[in-house]
């Protein structure tokens, strides 16, 4: 090894893109460190309080993209309070000091205020790419910013951020000399657009591939844009609210006619069935459909679109396909890999829906199908034997029966055996999110068999300590860990306490461990962050007046080499 | 039903607020059973479909408990937080949803419409004429029929009422119609003679 000039090893380390590999690489001696941490361009921060932002950015110079993740999954579900933390200004502000040459930043779940936007949007002369998912704390105001000061800007995904709308400005924004946009996405906006100006900017774009629409956008406008962008590959329409009789549906018809190039389709908001038709001409290239956002697209006239789109890889729709729509997809989507089917009726009791025979015609039907996410009112042990041995290709299998601890309607019995058969059968499944009625047994064959899990979520599911120490003890890949409403106390958490600097991060939430039992973790882990967030009345009182056996409502443990947090909220409290 | 129990000695609820809930808390199951735990804590009922909210069910709980609807799916409530386990922003898209149920006698399925996307009940009803493409629309002078021209019968679009009365669509305002309407349905008219006392001045019924 010491015979190696760096420039080979150099060479071969460029051949890596995994940051897997690449971390294992500057592991081996500190010469490869020095080459591996020279040569890396692409950093993912999983947690952003397991590292200073300092760090990282001394670490890797010459980074050209950087992805950061902040607050823990369950905060997509209201499980953590609003100003728990997760600010990407120490992050934009260190990377504006250390890594000037950023050219692309992606952020998930955190807090983006203007002020950051406005930051980002100077520092970086190069910069090329701005993605943001279910992130907060930025208006249109920001946008503006980005907009204005990001010459040569090519990418700006916005997904399913929480945005407060300043006006419609933004988008003029842009500078006549703006002609590199390859991507953009502001469906998740809620305002108004300056239409004039988007018409113009997607125009004068002609790389454009990408362009995701809110619903402020009518169809009279997505006609214009769409004859200015035939080439457009990935579209998310605004409202598709269109009357059949009138100029602009016939014009909508040919312009999605004139979109040869159109692979992926999104939006619909609005939608109902007769502006349908208009994309029948797309349907038969389509491989990713998202259906998830028109309620009022049901029945046959879906299935009429669906039986059009053969070469469907990717669908998200809502439950109202019910079971015969799914039978549908089956016979007609043989190349489907992905499937997420969302409930349409969160706040009232619904008659249409999915149960579990349209899973299992799935299954019968796609057999490639690697990932899932299914809302359904409820599922057998037998249903699930049988997707488990059509489908062995599962990397990703999150069921949500929505009714917690609903047993087996048919048998009666928990869904430990359904959910074996699918770790038994998936060799390869990373992501398991199990619902229904669970007893430990459940735990015990996801630690047998899921060697290869890395995220796992739980709720109302268990018996006892057992079933969590089963998962920690076998599940040797276990990264995530995410628990809620489940019977798991002290002696589960404390097991083994190192399995805790394997993982990124535990939550533990409405569980049974005590605030000594917290207190025990923090005492023998150093590495780790043990957070406690409590919100009730008692967050007032000093936690050293709180006895041992408090009941810990919130436990978030992170590995960290970053001891505690300087900006945790009073209700954080970081043992 | 099921034997397990969940074996919670307390729960979290009963740890902020220092009241014991076992004896207080109204359930959404037949008293006694093994299950009933469960669903005290969740305040979930089987059979009864799910009106949930996303209420926080810790800072709500003391002073609210849950309320059990026996038999009324429309007033059973659950306060569970993030269940089931959707982002805020889809829920926030399907809650401005103001869809209704269309219901045509003698069709055999449902459609739906958003009541939000017409500004009036002229757009309302020639949207349904477009969706049941049969129809075709009458004026009366203090009614609106709809007419299926094959068979020359006649239809009187009504509304269920939030007090679940079935009501002559176009009585009230547009606005308030929205705001109360919870399904349509196409009457057939010789069914509609008991819905409202009207002297049926120039309205034919083809046979």
């Amino acid at each position: 090894m010491t015979y190696f000039p760096e420039e080979v090893v150099e060479h071969i380390v460029d051949f890596l893109g995994s940051h897997r590999d690449r971390n294992a690489v500057s592991t081996v001696c500190k010469a490869w460190y020095q080459v591996e941490r020279l040569s890396r361009r692409n950093v993912f921060v999983g947690n952003c309080y397991a590292i200073r932002p300092e760090r990282v950015m001394a670490r890797f110079p010459w980074m050209k993209s950087l992805g950061v993740k902040g607050k823990p999954h369950f905060a997509d579900f209201n499980l953590v309070p609003y100003d728990w933390g997760g600010f990407a200004q120490p992050w934009i502000e260190a990377a504006a000091r250390g890594c000037p040459g950023l050219e692309e930043l992606r952020l998930k779940r955190m807090v983006v205020t203007d002020d950051d936007l406005e930051l980002l949007a100077r520092s970086f002369p190069s910069f090329k790419s701005l993605v943001l998912v279910s992130c907060e704390g930025f208006s249109t105001d920001g946008l503006a910013a980005i907009a204005t000061y990001c010459r040569g800007l090519r990418e700006l995904d916005l997904q399913e951020n929480e945005v407060e709308d300043h006006g419609r400005q933004w988008l003029s924004c842009f500078p006549d000399s703006c002609t590199s946009l390859v991507s953009l996405n502001f469906a998740c906006l809620k305002g108004e657009i300056n239409t004039n100006a988007l018409e113009r900017l997607v125009a004068r774009c002609p790389d454009l591939r990408s362009l995701k629409l809110n619903r402020a956008i009518s169809v009279e406008s997505l006609n214009r844009i769409l004859a200015r962008a035939p080439h457009l590959v990935d579209l998310g329409t605004g409202s598709m609210m269109v009357n059949h009789h009138t100029e602009a549906y016939h014009r909508l018809i040919n312009a999605f006619l004139g979109c040869k190039s159109l692979r992926s389709l999104s939006g619909f908001w609005d939608a109902s069935s007769c502006c349908l038709q208009a994309v029948y001409p797309v349907c038969v290239n389509l491989t990713a459909l998202n259906l998830s956002y028109a309620p009022a697209i049901q029945g046959d006239d879906l299935i009429k679109l669906i039986c059009l789109c053969f070469k469907l890889q990717k669908l998200w729709v809502l439950d109202c396909i019910g079971d015969k729509g799914l039978a549908a997809v089956a016979s007609t989507c043989k190349d489907l890999q992905e499937l997420r089917v969302f409930p349409s009726d969160i706040y009232g009791a619904g008659t249409t829906a999915v149960t579990e025979e349209g899973l299992v015609a799935i299954s019968s039907g796609c057999s490639k199908l690697n990932s899932l996410l299914y809302f359904c009112y409820q599922m057998t042990n037998t249903a699930l034997v049988t997707v488990a041995k059509n489908c062995p290709h599962f990397t990703r299998f999150r069921l949500c029966i929505l009714d917690p601890g609903k047993p087996d309607p048919v048998t009666d019995q928990p869904l430990d055996e359904g959910f074996g058969a699918i770790v038994r059968s998936c060799k390869n499944l990373r992501r398991l999110s199990l619902s229904g009625l669970l007893t430990d047994k459940v735990f015990l064959y996801i630690g047998m068999h899921a060697e290869h899990l890395e995220m796992l979520s739980i709720a109302f599911a268990g018996d006892s300590d057992k079933g969590m120490v089963y998962v920690l003890n076998g599940c040797k890949n276990l990264r995530k860990l995410e628990i809620r409403d489940c019977p798991f106390g002290d002696d589960a958490l404390l097991k083994d306490v190192t399995k805790y600097e394997t993982m990124r991060s535990l939550w533990m939430s409405s569980c049974d461990v005590t605030l000594g039992g917290c207190r025990a973790l923090a005492a023998k882990m150093p590495s780790l962050n043990v957070e406690i967030i409590n919100e009730s009345d008692e967050a007032d009182e000093f936690q050293e007046n709180l006895s041992d056996l408090h009941k810990v409502e919130k436990l978030y443990v992170y590995r960290t080499v970053a001891r505690g947090r300087t900006d945790a909220p009073d209700f954080v409290w970081i043992l | 039903m099921s034997t397990t129990e969940t074996g919670n000695s307390s729960t979290t609820e009963s740890a902020v607020s220092g009241l014991d809930y076992e004896e207080t808390q109204l359930t959404l199951a037949p008293p006694g059973g093994s299950r009933s735990e469960l669903e005290r804590k969740r305040g979930f009922s089987e059979g009864l479909g799910l009106s949930l909210e996303t209420k926080d069910f810790l800072s709500g709980s003391s002073d609210e408990p849950p309320i059990s609807g026996a038999g009324e799916p429309s007033a059973a409530k659950a306060q569970v937080v993030g269940w089931p386990p959707v982002r805020s922003f889809r829920r926030n898209v399907l809650k401005s949803c103001t869809y209704v149920k269309v219901a045509v006698d003698g069709t055999p399925y449902l459609r739906k419409v958003d009541l939000e996307a017409y500004a009036g009940y002229q757009q309302l009803l020639t949207a349904l004429e477009e969706m049941f493409t049969c129809f075709t629309a009458r004026n009366y002078p203090n009614e609106r029929r709809l007419v299926d021209p094959v068979n020359g019968t006649e239809y009187v679009p009504t509304y269920e009422d939030k007090d679940g009365d079935w009501m002559l669509i176009g009585d009230v305002p547009w606005k308030m119609f929205v705001a109360s309407c919870k399904r349509l349905r196409l009457m057939k008219s010789s069914e509609a003679v008991d819905l409202a006392p009207r002297t049926p001045t120039g309205c034919i019924t083809a046979r």
